[in-house]
């Protein structure tokens, strides 16, 4: 009942939900207009995040924005340094891409993005795709991933007259948080500009967490309270990019380079309240990216070099010591090209190559190399009221191993085709969307080559996906000025799933092609903006997400249809946000559902719901030019004692001020 | 049970009832305990017990029965024995030795000792293996050590650092036999079996056996069986026997017997084992389940389950006899994280009965009325 009770809140937030959609279209719109190429809008729209919103959703790094989308579960080891990664519509980690200024990050070693790395300071915008990005001129990679994340960064823009820009922010707060940073724009000339972007990040990462069982007659059994330890970061972040346009096209260059110590908290065990783990990581890299259109063609292309640097240690003095360093190095050429046979009807072809290799000094490792590449033919054709995407990707591989022999090469070819349509011309804030797509993800060298436990013979784990969904998404004057609804129905099948097989003798482990999984879900999302008064606007917004993601593999298996661990039935976010003259107040609540932590859906394996509330207030201050902005945030409002992942236990209530000084 | 989407108090883990119906109020074994590892970081270290006079399987009772320990029994049980009155139970990554009243599994104490591993008792003290020596003398290759606990105080008395990485013991006529792995330092695995005179607690000899030693047990003629992993790779697991030459009072190894052991139980003069062992080609576990007969060192039966129920068992992971009926247990430990079965066979290699046990069943122990 309280379950039912629940569900119809979050209904009913969508549904009088109302606005922020119209107002972030119009800023995107302005914007746009004063740069010099725009890409043609996908013809699945997709969940997004941007600058403002981002600001004011408590959020500390890219991960914690994520939890506003549907379909996402974010997987969050707690603190300000603990690994988050994110799984979207149920198909695991390493489905998900991430894309970067438009080129995706890689990590051929374990194929997660630890999104808890990437800092909100400098992104202007978040958006989501389920599928592919329905844009048929893009890299063959981009055609491969189950899910996708892309990620923006502050692009500049002068207005006329403007040479720079510069921005000054400081934060601090809970956990001993220190966190500056700094961005400066330059207009070089009419055509090129350059950006720099610099943060640094300190924390303690220590906060106070709770324990507490009571018997079934409600007697307290115990109650304990402890403070997180090892959880410490020490991270700087530094970006450049040189961005210039051409007639009819543009180009960008981007370096980055992330720095960061950090302790490894670790579980939360009986006897066990610290641990000695500390992880040092680089991850560097260099990009470039050009595009132009001559006529009925138009070309886009990419380069990238990357090198990330992992040092892991291992100083308990109650454990035996570790310290591996890993290195990873990739390079990545892409040249995508779009060709207009008719103004409804076009083509790309896409050719992307990558090399990546990993180097360990461990005992027994092999030293992988991995050439991939992937050709994608691609074609759109559009009608008013009825457009159609169709695309194939063809990916061949092929791993050398240091002193081993080479395994055989790989190759998958995967389709996807993606539609939108208007059904009825009297109403066309109406469309039905429906995609189908086969992707697959590799197996990673750790699933392949990780000393004992690798198995060379795996196959890559394949992702269907099918999606029906309606999109209702209207513009008006008056109280209401924007309101947009989106509701998706998916069945997502994984077969070949790479798990860990127990082999031989005990606790040894080998990776096999064994698992499969059937995912049914509903996405429900709802956005409106309200305008009740001058200079008062009222932004809300809501995300219901349902699944089913059951275990297929083995009806022998006393997990046979149980729901996959950590994936809740139901969760969902709900956000309001009211601006008034310089005054900005926001609220938002994230819900996440009983799930269970284990493969078998047992008492034992339980975890309860969580549910957490936020608070943002924030003024501008207008100082002359310039422009300063103060924001105190309070996250865990009501100070819930939860468990993302077992064991990891998350803050209680905490604090955070920004100060932000813009010119 | 009802799945609420608000959060309640959280519960103390509770007892789970099996009906298991194998009664025997007569046997002066009363019942046993079964320790679940359960997987690292999960906290999920279980108790069960078995009782013989009403024929009920009770899981994962420690809970229950210390409700205010906090975070429960621990993360990664390794070794369960009674010695007296008590029940120790080692919990590996909760580094403790959690000592319990054996009759009642009410908690007595505990003893914090960095990555234990083994418990086994002499002469009113209870020795305890650990990964990890009190002093580091080399901090990048620490020696292991064992423990000596007063069962009395449950104080630590003495110690003594052994090998690399220690595993199982056995104690023969006031020497104690420690198994070195040096499993961390792969490919430089230790290969010896550490000598230590109870008298003084120091270690007077290392024996060489083989590389990555595991387990020690001693059968009634006082001759040591002494498995070893192999490297997981060319040089496979084995099966030593030690002996005490005439007149000498020092173990040298006289026998190899060419089976793979993963765990062995002895009863009377046999010895049964399983071997698991991994084969590339087939991409499957192959497992065979034998006996070894102590007197001749031969293996006499290569299949100690007879009903071709062994086809059921994902992972043996657990071996226990029972000491008067001869029945033998066998845990499976299915993919290391999930519940595991507990089976239990008479002496002629039928199935008797199963039951659910928690995350990697694994060390069994009889309590006597």
């Amino acid at each position: 009942m309280i379950q039912r009770l629940y569900i119809f809140t979050l209904l009913c937030c969508l549904a009088f939900a109302a606005g922020a959609q119209s107002l972030e279209d119009t800023l995107e719109l302005r914007e746009i207009s004063v740069t010099a190429y725009r890409r043609p809008p996908e013809i699945i729209a997709p969940q997004r995040l941007n600058g403002e919103q981002l600001e004011r959703l408590n959020s500390n790094s890219v991960a914690d924005a994520l939890r506003y989308f549907s379909g996402v579960q974010v997987k969050d080891y707690g603190g300000v340094g603990g690994i988050k990664t994110v799984n979207i519509r149920s198909m695991g980690t390493n489905h998900t891409g991430v894309v970067y200024d438009g080129i995706e990050l890689g990590n051929a070693q374990n194929g997660q993005i630890d999104l808890g790395q990437f800092s909100l300071d400098n992104i202007e915008e978040i958006s989501l795709y389920n599928g592919q990005k329905s844009q048929i001129l893009q890299p063959a990679k981009d055609f491969g991933s189950a899910g996708s994340i892309y990620l923006r960064t502050r692009t500049p823009r002068f207005a006329p007259g403007e040479t720079y820009h510069a921005r000054g922010t400081v934060r601090t707060g809970s956990f001993d948080l220190i966190n500056p940073s700094a961005l400066v724009e330059l207009r070089l000339s009419e055509s090129v500009n350059a950006s720099l972007s610099a943060e640094w990040l300190n924390s303690s990462g220590k906060y106070k967490f709770r324990y507490r069982r009571v018997n079934p007659a409600g007697e307290l059994a115990y109650d304990t309270t402890a403070t997180r330890q090892n959880g410490d970061i020490n991270a700087t972040r530094l970006e450049f990019g040189l961005n210039g346009t051409l007639h009819g096209g543009e180009w960008h260059f981007k370096a980055y380079n992330y720095n960061s110590e950090r302790g490894v908290p670790g579980a939360i065990v009986n006897n066990v309240w610290r641990r000695g783990e500390r992880i040092w990581d680089t991850n560097s890299f260099a990009q470039a990216n050009y595009s132009q259109s001559f006529g009925r063609f138009t070309t886009l292309n990419n380069v990238k070099y990357a090198f990330y640097r992992t040092h892991y240690v291992n100083n308990d003095d109650k454990q035996v010591k570790i310290d591996n360093l890993y290195r990873q190095r990739e390079i990545y050429l892409s040249s995508a090209n779009e060709y207009k046979i008719t103004r409804q009807w076009h083509v790309a072809l896409s050719y992307d190559f990558q090399w990546n290799d990993l180097q360990a000094d461990m005992y027994d490792f092999s030293r992988p190399t991995r050439f991939t590449n992937m050709v994608s033919l691609a074609t759109a054709y559009s009608r008013p009221r009825f457009k159609v995407q169709g695309s194939v990707l063809a990916t061949f591989i092929h791993d050398e191993l240091e002193g081993k022999e080479s395994p055989g090469n790989r190759h998958n070819f995967t389709p996807a085709v993606t539609m939108s349509l208007v059904p009825l011309s009297c109403a066309r804030e109406l469309s039905l969307r429906l995609f189908y797509k086969r992707s697959f993800r590799m197996p990673t060298f750790n699933d392949l080559y990780y000393a004992d436990m690798g198995n060379s013979r795996l196959e890559p784990e394949i992702a269907t996906q099918y999606n029906l969904g309606v999109v209702y998404d209207r513009r008006f004057s008056g109280l209401l000025s924007a309101l947009n609804i989106n509701a998706d129905v998916y069945y997502n099948r994984i077969t070949n799933k790479i798990v860990a097989y127990p082999k031989g003798q005990q606790f040894r482990w080998t990776m096999l092609n064994l698992g499969k999984v059937d995912i049914r879900g509903i996405d429900i999302s709802a956005a409106a903006t309200l305008n009740p008064a001058d200079q008062l606007y009222v932004t809300l917004r809501g995300q219901y997400t349902y699944q089913r993601a059951i275990d297929i593999t083995n009806p022998a298996d006393n997990y046979y249809r149980h729901q996959i661990p950590y994936i809740p039935h139901h969760s969902g976010s709900a956000v309001a946000n009211i601006q008034w003259r310089q005054w900005g107040l926001n609220y938002s609540f994230i819900y996440v559902g009983s799930r269970y932590n284990q493969q078998e859906n047992i008492r034992y394996n339980y975890t309860q719901p969580w549910y957490t509330s936020d608070v943002s207030i924030s003024r501008d201050f207008p100082i002359g030019a310039a422009n300063l902005r103060a924001l105190l945030e309070v996250n865990n409002l009501l100070s819930q004692d939860y468990d993302v992942i077992l064991n990891y236990p998350m803050p209680k209530r905490n604090f955070r001020i920004t100060l932000r000084i813009e010119i | 049970m009802a799945i609420t989407s608000c959060r309640e108090d959280e519960l103390v883990v509770p007892t789970e009832f099996d009906i298991v119906g194998d009664e025997d109020v007569t046997s002066p074994v009363r019942g046993f305990y079964l320790l679940n590892e359960g997987n690292m970081g999960s906290n999920k270290c279980t108790l069960d017990f078995y009782d013989y006079h009403t024929g009920l399987y009770a899981r994962n009772f420690y809970s229950e029965r210390n409700p205010s320990v906090i975070k429960e029994l621990g993360d990664v049980g390794n070794d369960i024995a009674i010695y007296g009155s008590k029940l120790y139970v080692v919990v590996n990554c909760s580094h403790k030795v959690e000592v319990l009243d054996a009759r009642s599994g009410i908690r007595l104490g505990q003893v914090d000792i960095p990555n234990c591993r083994y418990v086994r008792f002499h002469r009113g003290k209870a020795y305890v293996s650990a990964y990890v020596g009190p002093v580091l003398i080399d901090p990048e290759a620490p020696r292991g050590a064992v423990f000596e606990i007063d069962t009395t105080s449950l104080a630590i008395t003495r110690k003594v650092t052994v090998g690399y990485q220690p595993e199982e013991m056995e104690i023969i006529d006031d020497y104690m036999y420690v198994a070195n792995s040096g499993g961390y330092r792969a490919p430089n695995y230790d290969n010896t079996l550490s000598v230590i005179q109870m008298i003084d607690f120091k270690q007077v000899q290392q024996i060489p056996v083989d590389i990555n030693l595991h387990r020690v047990r001693q059968d009634r003629y006082k001759q040591l069986w002494v498995t070893s992993r192999g490297d997981y790779n060319s040089r496979p697991s084995r099966l030593f026997v030690l002996q005490k030459r005439a007149g000498s009072n020092q173990m040298e190894v006289v026998d190899t017997i060419p089976v793979p052991v993963s765990n062995m139980a002895i009863h009377g003069d046999s010895i049964y084992y399983f071997a698991t062992n991994w084969s590339n080609y087939t991409q499957k576990n192959s497992i065979s389940y034998g006996i070894i007969d102590v007197r001749t060192h031969k293996v006499v039966s290569d299949n100690f389950i007879t009903d071709g129920t062994d086809q059921d068992i994902t992972i043996p992971y657990g071996i226990a006899v029972h000491p008067i009926t001869g029945d033998i247990f066998v845990t499976d430990a299915k993919n290391y994280v999930s519940s595991g079965t507990l089976y239990c066979f008479s002496p002629d290699g039928r199935r008797k009965w199963s039951v659910r046990t928690g995350d990697i069943p694994a060390h069994i122990t009889f309590l006597t009325q």
